[in-house]
């Protein structure tokens, strides 16, 4: 069946503006996706603007306002308006300076793992032999233990903290990036505009990061905004753990740890770093799928 | 009464861009015994038409006609069960991909037997025997042994044998054949053809052969129908459309053959033939 | 076949000797003195430094060291407890069952309700229900799951009172373990109740732990199907007049299972991961929560054992999930 026939909304101009448009075009028919994007936008202003929208200082402790429940409950205040943890510290400060910390710890899990993992991919799917199986190897032990005991076991070894825990996550997530890269370049490899390129000369580097990786980016990019929801949740798990971030940081699984003993009596301590936590992540799911959609065409409707 | 009588036929898809029409008012007439070939270009509409009146295609598609008739038997408000009862029975079809066309996780003798079951009803004996029999019609050699393959295992050629088998098992009336031949090999196309055209002498089967391929029209049609984006341009039997064709899109069609050519240069079809209905057609 | 089964045990003999490796330096790379770490002590004369260090090998070239190791592995030796000063491998085995039994209900529930769940979405593209489905699959996907557990604890446990709080059965049954399995063991005492307490026991911590896998699979099978069901053969099922229900339910299904079982098998390894925040949140006395109270408690020995030992299971699950695979695609079999 053939759409040859004059259809003005798909042009296949392509160049870089067209090929956006385009990418637009499919991307907001997705209603969740836009959503997503949307919310996303607002978190990055949040993150941001925090010194100036939160009310009050994280790590403040206010002695007078203990364990204060969110205003339009009994006995809440207005100054605290989703109330105050076990320290008298302001829930509503805290969760937004934690945006800056989740989103902090997703830029950089993914874009460490995805840099690192993408050059070992290429490597490993350009030149194949030894180096491949090397490489392979070396990510199939690295997927042998679970992941979060992997980040958690490293973290013993590094030390608690939240740059230790970004540490320790990038690497539990490199074989995920590293065999999508390596499969996208095995088959991109025998393509003929990379045999033509081969042939006018260009040398290994070039070909396998200006010619070959370009053109593998859809399935990368997808998973790079896994990654980046993953991080969160992982970073998050491990606060809870006590191996993450530590106390007076507003991060929003350290302060799910603190908040455990809470559960039968204050439950905005235990529910609302949680609420922060799964709107973030959906959002950014959301997105994720959003892309995925426009960029494979075989995915979409018709 | 012809078998299957179809009268402005128009199918239309609904895409990211828009409605699609693939199919734009097509009418023709199948007897018993017959062999139609209908014939066109890529992008023609030969094949929705004829998965319109199976009802094979997608969600997509808005399939509406002024008569869909089999055997009397209006097909279109036909209710899925009984329609069910005729597809695969007394209509069958074949595709252009046969390997693809059968399903990896069975056995061939899985997929034979079932239609067997469903539409005949026969006990597991009988149900292999028959199995072996169509096999041995449609010339597999060691019919018994092969029951048990996979259709991995198996060349295209096979496969197509095989998915002619099932077409065959219940004796149905009218055999589509949907580009049969295009996906196997030149030696294994002749084949296939005479096959096909054995088949329907023996069991006179009204055949619809859908091709590109003006050749394989020569060869084994009674009546032509030519179509072109989606609108039929001529219908003609077989010796009338090759010695004296009326439409100008057939001319262009027969002109572009390697065999006709004269001169040094191959004509294309947009060269001889221009489409004065571009403006309100496949749109 | 055969050929595959060797393919994948050669690719496994390597990358346990890596992990082996990865777990045997894992106590040389901490910062302080291996020796402390491992026997625990950390005030020591140098005689009893000495003593210590010769009786754990640490007097030896490094790559004999390792030998030693792995022939102590192989034999079942994954050293001592500090804390417990009893040998990991019995410990491990103690509290393996737990979390094989966890595991197992949470793997069970994600595929009971995911796969039809999938299905269905797939069958009625586009539809409310698929949206529904779909759109509550994302969001199981991007909850946390220890604050996941912490609500359904507050709400049913806490407000409605339905499910206990922690712990694998009511501190008013004890009976020995037979199989370490609590639903088996409780069935065995004979004691009225227990059974009733070991389910109820279950149940909060079975969809926790199995919420992402059910999420993550009926994602897949969605996907998967509505591959399948654009395939020529699906197509060719409909032509022979098939009903939709064996049109999808077999010739549909059978190719769309092939990527799930995958999916399904992948999804232990994350559920092993998972383990160790549902277990800490119900006190679960499983290997997950063992690993983590092990961190807090610098037990480097069982660190450097259970990583071994845990690595080894999701290899060998690995292996039988490439195997099931290989079994239910024709391609591969034969």
């Amino acid at each position: 069946m053939s759409q040859a026939a004059a259809t003005s909304a798909v042009s296949t101009d392509p160049s870089r503006r067209a090929r956006l448009a385009e990418f637009w075009y499919y991307f907001s028919e997705n209603r969740g996706a836009v959503i997503g994007l949307v919310f996303f936008i607002f978190l990055v202003l949040l993150a941001i603007f925090a010194p100036l929208i939160a009310p009050h200082d994280p790590t403040q402790q206010y002695r007078d306002a203990v364990l204060v429940p969110p205003f339009w409950q009994e006995g809440g205040r207005t100054d605290f308006l989703l109330g105050t943890d076990a320290v008298g510290r302001d829930m509503l400060s805290r969760l937004i300076f934690g945006t800056q910390f989740s989103l902090f710890v997703g830029v950089i899990v993914t874009t460490l793992s995805l840099v690192v993992g993408v050059i070992f991919g290429v490597i490993a799917g350009y030149f194949r032999g030894w180096v491949d199986t090397a490489i392979m190897r070396v990510m199939d032990i690295i997927l042998a233990f679970p992941s979060l005991l992997l980040a958690l076991v490293l973290v013993a070894i590094l030390g608690p903290g939240l740059v230790n825990a970004m540490i320790a996550i990038s690497l539990v997530y490199q074989p995920h990036f590293v065999r999508l890269a390596r499969a996208a370049v095995m088959s991109e490899k025998t393509r003929d505009y990379v045999v033509a390129a081969k042939v006018a000369g260009a040398g290994n580097m070039r070909l396998m990061f200006k010619t070959i990786l370009p053109n593998c980016m859809a399935p990368l990019i997808v998973q790079a905004t896994l990654s980046f929801s993953s991080a969160i949740l992982d970073a998050a798990a491990l606060g809870f753990l006590g191996m993450g971030a530590q106390p007076p940081t507003p991060e929003w699984g350290t302060m799910l740890a603190e908040a455990r003993e809470f559960i039968q009596s204050k439950w905005w301590v235990v529910t609302l770093p949680g609420v922060a936590i799964l709107i973030t992540v959906l959002a950014i799911n959301l997105m994720g799928d959003g892309l995925r959609d426009a960029l494979d065409p075989k995915l979409k409707r018709s | 009464m012809a078998l299957l009588e179809i009268e402005n036929l128009v199918v239309e898809f609904q895409t990211a861009s828009g409605p699609f029409r693939a199919v734009n008012g097509v009418s023709m007439k199948v007897h018993e015994g017959e062999v139609l070939a209908i014939v066109g270009e890529s992008g023609s509409g030969k094949s929705v038409s004829m998965l319109a009146a199976m009802g094979l295609l997608p969600w997509t598609a808005n399939v509406t006609a002024d008569k869909l008739t089999f055997n009397g038997r209006d097909l279109l408000s036909m209710p899925p069960a009984e329609r069910r009862q005729i597809i695969g029975k007394d209509i069958a079809m074949i595709f252009q991909e046969p390997v693809a066309s059968l399903n990896p996780c069975f056995t061939v003798g899985f997929q034979i037997e079932e239609v067997l079951r469903v539409h005949l009803g026969l006990d597991k004996a009988a149900r292999r025997k028959r199995a072996i029999e169509l096999f041995e019609a449609v010339g597999i050699p060691d019919p018994a042994e092969r029951l048990g393959s996979y259709p991995h295992q198996m060349s295209g050629g096979q496969c197509q044998r095989v998915m002619i088998a099932i077409a065959i098992a219940c004796n149905p009336k009218l055999l589509i054949a949907d580009e049969p031949t295009t996906a196997l090999d030149v030696t294994i196309q002749k084949q296939i053809l005479d096959l096909l055209m054995k088949l329907q002498a023996d069991h006179g089967m009204g055949l619809i052969m859908i091709t590109h391929n003006m050749g394989v029209v020569a060869e084994t049609a009674d009546r032509v129908v030519v179509q072109y984006k989606g609108r039929k341009m001529e219908e003609a039997d077989v010796l009338t459309l090759f010695e004296n064709p009326k439409s100008n899109y057939t001319r262009a069609l027969l002109a572009a053959l390697p065999d006709n050519a004269t001169g040094d240069r191959l004509p294309t079809i947009s060269e001889l033939f221009v489409d004065d209905q571009m403006e309100g057609a496949a749109r | 076949m055969l050929r595959f089964l060797l393919g994948r045990l050669a690719v496994l003999i390597p990358t346990f000797v890596g992990v082996s490796i990865i777990a045997f330096s894992f106590i040389r790379l901490l910062p302080g003195d291996p020796v402390a770490l491992l026997s625990g002590e950390r005030v020591m004369s140098p005689e009893r430094h000495a003593e210590i260090s010769a009786q754990l090998g640490f007097d030896r070239p490094i790559v004999v060291q390792y030998l030693d190791y792995l022939w102590g592995v192989v034999q079942g030796d994954f050293g001592t407890s500090i804390v417990t000063k009893r040998p990991v491998i019995d410990q491990f085995f103690e509290l393996f069952p737990a979390t094989v039994e966890l595991s197992l209900c949470a793997i069970i529930f994600a595929v009971v309700l995911g796969i039809p769940a999938g299905m269905i979405a797939a069958i009625k593209r586009g539809s409310f229900a698929d949206q529904a489905m779909m759109g509550t699959a994302l969001v199981g996907f991007s909850m946390p799951i220890f604050w996941w557990g912490l609500l359904l604890i507050m709400l049913v446990s806490g407000m409605l009172g339905w499910t206990p709080v922690s712990g694998r059965i009511s501190l008013m049954f004890y009976f020995p373990p037979v199989t370490g399995f609590m639903l088996i063991d409780s069935l065995l005492s004979g004691q009225a109740g227990a059974f009733k307490s070991a389910v109820s026991h279950l149940i909060l911590p079975t969809i926790v732990l199995g919420t992402i896998p059910l999420a993550v699979i009926a994602r897949q099978t969605r996907s998967a199907m509505l591959e399948v069901l654009s395939e020529d053969y699906v197509r060719t099922a409909r032509a022979k007049g098939l009903s939709t229900f064996r049109v999808v339910g077999i010739h549909a299904l059978r190719n769309a299972m092939i990527p799930v079982v995958t999916t399904v098998g992948l999804q232990v390894g994350v559920m092993l991961a998972g383990a160790i925040l549902t277990e800490t949140i119900f006190s679960w006395p499983g290997i997950g929560k063992w690993m983590v109270d092990s961190v807090s408690r610098r037990d480097y020995a069982v660190i450097q054992g259970g990583l071994l030992l845990i690595a080894a299971v999701i290899m060998l699950v690995n292996l039988a999930v490439d195997l099931l695979y290989g079994l239910i695609n024709p391609r591969i079999r034969h």
